[in-house]
């Protein structure tokens, strides 16, 4: 028995599936992504140039950077895995979305959720835990819209027309289930009043600091990994015309990575208050989150064996495959920074925020800009994007952005972990702490660059899914094909 | 596709069924935390006790929330390493005891600037007035941001009472006279000139000035900030501190 001969499928009804949710949540990730982007590269600029801070309460470095983070995170993230989830379990499930308008609800909730915290970080309101800073009724809120999307999620699997539930689906109920136990721990607080935006965390010092970044490093592992992973389990295997590598690995990679993974969070913390066994064991399982990480790329990346071909003259499939290779080094690099003896000299520095961008940039950028240019055409039933010249592109100029960016991270993370501990012959620190701030600067200029280049990669994009909404197709000749018949365009 | 093995078989049945997923995956992420975050609560060297650790003045207390407000934990960390080059440079290793009643921690994560767990008494209220309003007047190759406006702003503490009693509520021994006397402490830690024995019973080791030496008359933010900057580090005795107390 297959699905499709069965009655009552959403694809052979009148019905169809719930496309038009998804079509706003695919603007919504374009449009965040932009403006998270776009704050980023202001906050690079800021380091590299400090007048750029204006003297201004609201343009400060220390107010814009959680903009930026949260906007690219949980804004152009956020939206990614909501537009990816909803369009995936449908098809996946032969099933319309459950809930009917709790759909539209989850969407604009969740972008309600976005102006809240972003238009506080502007005027100060912030938590003060690095990605949980929004405060306590924006965190209420968003534990109401994330209810809504278990909701739809799941009703949507449960009325499914396939006996089994797909591999994306496992990792998107699993981001799902864990960032709901995560949010609403770790953001346990007392507000000052009902009427005021102040609040106090239920935890203090040791507690709280493991607590957060149980918390942080496991939006790094559900959110910005488990989700994302949802999408490559999908994503990869449509765009190649291949199924997936190994059904096995997958269920070893699902399991073992959700498992593993919420023990890594001390390795934030060591040499901290924290005690030894507890850094011990983040450090122990840090390090064992390498395999199931490596083998998750492998899936992913196996899954073109017979069609590696396409590389050559498909960029949107190439974009997605960088992505898992991208994956693939952010997951070794992290393992690599968790041994105690490379923390002590990475932890503090920028080899920390070169090694979130590679994963940030490489793996979370790439496999959303891989399955937008994937949706885009066939949301809006266009035949094809207005230009794969352009996805081309936007592929370099990004790839090119990304090693400026974690290159410069890497020299600038490494010297100043240098500098810090370097001693003169005479038994005296070499260097004043302001030395290794102007020893940046180089580094900063470079980084800013590398951002400002993504930027306009991911703006490329933008005009390229405009163009293709409208309806337009460029005439171009096949990428990869033969120079002579490039003519034609 | 070969024969299911075992355990192929068992996970077809999670595959069929939702609930069940849930259930497990549920299970599965909860085990990591509960291990490493629930001992943290009971296990001595996380809650011990260390002379000298007294709660936030309320003006300190307002200049912490400032100190949160402005993100100053995105570039400065406060949590000191056990090296001998972060020894040197920045003093002690830190203990937990020292955050026992921050709500939040501020251990931070990236020095883009110095730690400041042990700022207090390092550099006068001077130092600190003019370098938060133009820091690359006293440091010209800092990227730090300036914070003129903490001195045009004047001291907010008409609410100070309710921090303190939300503090309470989270566990920060505040008593009902510290309660009761939050707002006028605000002001008598401002003003060395006034009968400070009552405040300073409440609060040992307060240091009674004004610390925004760029405003003599108006209390601003930055009053706070410097307040809460020049006590950070300060109030544990580390001649006295016995660093084998809590080993068992």
């Amino acid at each position: 028995m297959t699905a499709s001969t069965m009655a009552g499928n959403p694809a052979e009804t009148g019905q169809g599936y719930d496309d038009d949710v998804i079509r706003f949540l695919v603007a919504a990730t374009m449009f965040w992504g932009v403006v998270g982007m776009l704050a980023g590269l202001v906050i690079a600029l800021q380091l590299a140039y400090p007048l750029l801070n204006l003297d201004l309460p609201w343009t400060t470095f220390g107010r814009l950077r959680p903009v930026h983070t949260s906007g690219v995170i949980f804004a152009f993230g956020g939206n990614a895995l909501l537009a990816t989830s909803f369009y995936v379990v449908q098809r996946t499930c032969r099933a319309r979305l459950w809930g009917g308008n709790l759909a539209w609800f989850v969407a604009w909730g969740y972008q309600t959720f976005i102006v809240l915290a972003a238009s506080g970080y502007v005027f100060g309101i912030t938590q003060a835990k690095e990605y949980a800073e929004p405060e306590w009724y924006t965190d209420l809120w968003l534990t109401v819209v994330w209810v809504a999307y278990l909701a739809v999620f799941v009703g949507t699997l449960v009325r499914r027309r396939e006996p089994h539930i797909y591999v994306a689906n496992w990792f998107y109920l699993a981001f799902i289930i864990t960032i709901a136990m995560l949010h609403i721990i770790n953001n346990l607080a007392v507000p000052v009043s009902f009427t005021g935006a102040k609040s106090y965390s239920a935890f203090a010092g040791v507690q709280d600091a493991l607590t957060q970044w149980w918390y942080g490093h496991n939006a790094v592992g559900f959110f910005l990994t488990a989700g994302f992973l949802g999408m490559m389990y999908y994503f990869i295997p449509k765009q190649a015309q291949r199924p997936v590598y190994s059904y096995r690995l997958s269920i070893m990679h699902f399991w073992s990575l959700i498992f593993i993974y919420i023990w890594a969070g001390p390795h934030h913390l060591h040499y901290t208050a924290l005690p030894d066994w507890a850094q011990t064991l983040g450090m122990t399982f840090s390090i064992m989150l390498w395999m199931p990480s490596w083998g998750g790329m492998i899936n992913g990346l196996m899954t073109l064996s017979g069609a590696w071909d396409k590389l050559r003259t498909d960029p949107i499939l190439r974009i997605l495959v960088v992505s898992v290779a991208f994956y693939g080094m952010a997951t070794f690099e992290g393992p690599l920074m968790s041994i105690k003896a490379v923390n002590g000299l990475s932890h503090y520095t920028d080899w920390t925020i070169g090694h979130v961008h590679s994963g940030a940039l490489g793996w979370v950028g790439f496999v959303t800009f891989g399955a937008v240019y994937y949706l885009v055409p066939r949301l809006w039933g266009q035949p094809r994007l207005y230009s794969l010249k352009l996805v081309n592109i936007h592929f370099w100029v990004a790839t090119i952005g990304i090693v400026l960016y974690i290159t410069a991270m890497w020299i600038s993370g490494i010297l100043q972990g240098l500098m810090w501990r370097a001693y003169d012959t005479l038994g005296f620190l070499q260097y004043s702490f302001v030395e290794t701030v102007e020893a940046m600067h180089p580094f900063y200029v470079i980084r800013a660059l590398g951002g400002g280049l993504y930027l306009i990669g991911a703006i490329i994009m933008v005009y390229n899914l405009i163009q293709t909404v409208r309806g337009r197709q460029r005439v171009e000749a096949p990428i990869g094909a033969p120079t002579a018949a490039v003519a034609a365009a | 596709m070969a024969q299911p093995s075992g355990n192929a078989h068992f996970h077809d049945r999670i595959e069929r069924n939702v609930l069940l997923m849930m259930v497990l995956s549920l299970l599965v992420v909860s085990i990591g935390g509960l291990v490493q975050i629930v001992p943290l609560f009971f296990v001595e060297s996380t809650i011990e006790k260390v002379e000298g650790m007294r709660p936030y003045t309320p003006l300190e207390l307002i200049g912490r929330n400032i100190y949160q407000r402005e993100g100053c934990y995105l570039c400065h960390s406060q949590q000191i390493r056990p090296f001998r080059d972060e020894a040197e440079r920045y003093g002690h290793y830190s203990l937990a005891a020292e955050s026992m009643y921050d709500h939040p921690f501020q251990w931070g994560s990236k020095r883009t600037g110095p730690d400041l767990a042990r700022v207090g008494g390092k550099y006068s209220d001077e130092w600190h007035t003019a370098h938060l309003i133009d820091p690359r007047s006293i440091v010209p190759e800092s990227v730090m941001p300036p914070y003129g406006f903490l001195a045009r702003n004047g001291l907010d503490d008409n609410d100070i009472a309710d921090h303190l009693k939300a503090l309470r509520v989270v566990g920060v021994p505040y008593t009902d006279e510290m309660i009761a006397k939050a707002g006028q402490d605000v002001r008598a830690q401002l003003d060395p000139d006034a009968d400070n024995a009552a405040f300073l019973a409440r609060y040992p080791k307060a240091v009674i000035r004004k610390f925004d030496t760029s405003n003599p008359k108006m209390a601003t933010e930055l009053d706070a900030l410097v307040a809460y900057l020049q006590m950070m580090g300060t109030l544990v005795d580390f001649t006295r501190y016995d660093a084998r107390a809590n080993q068992r």
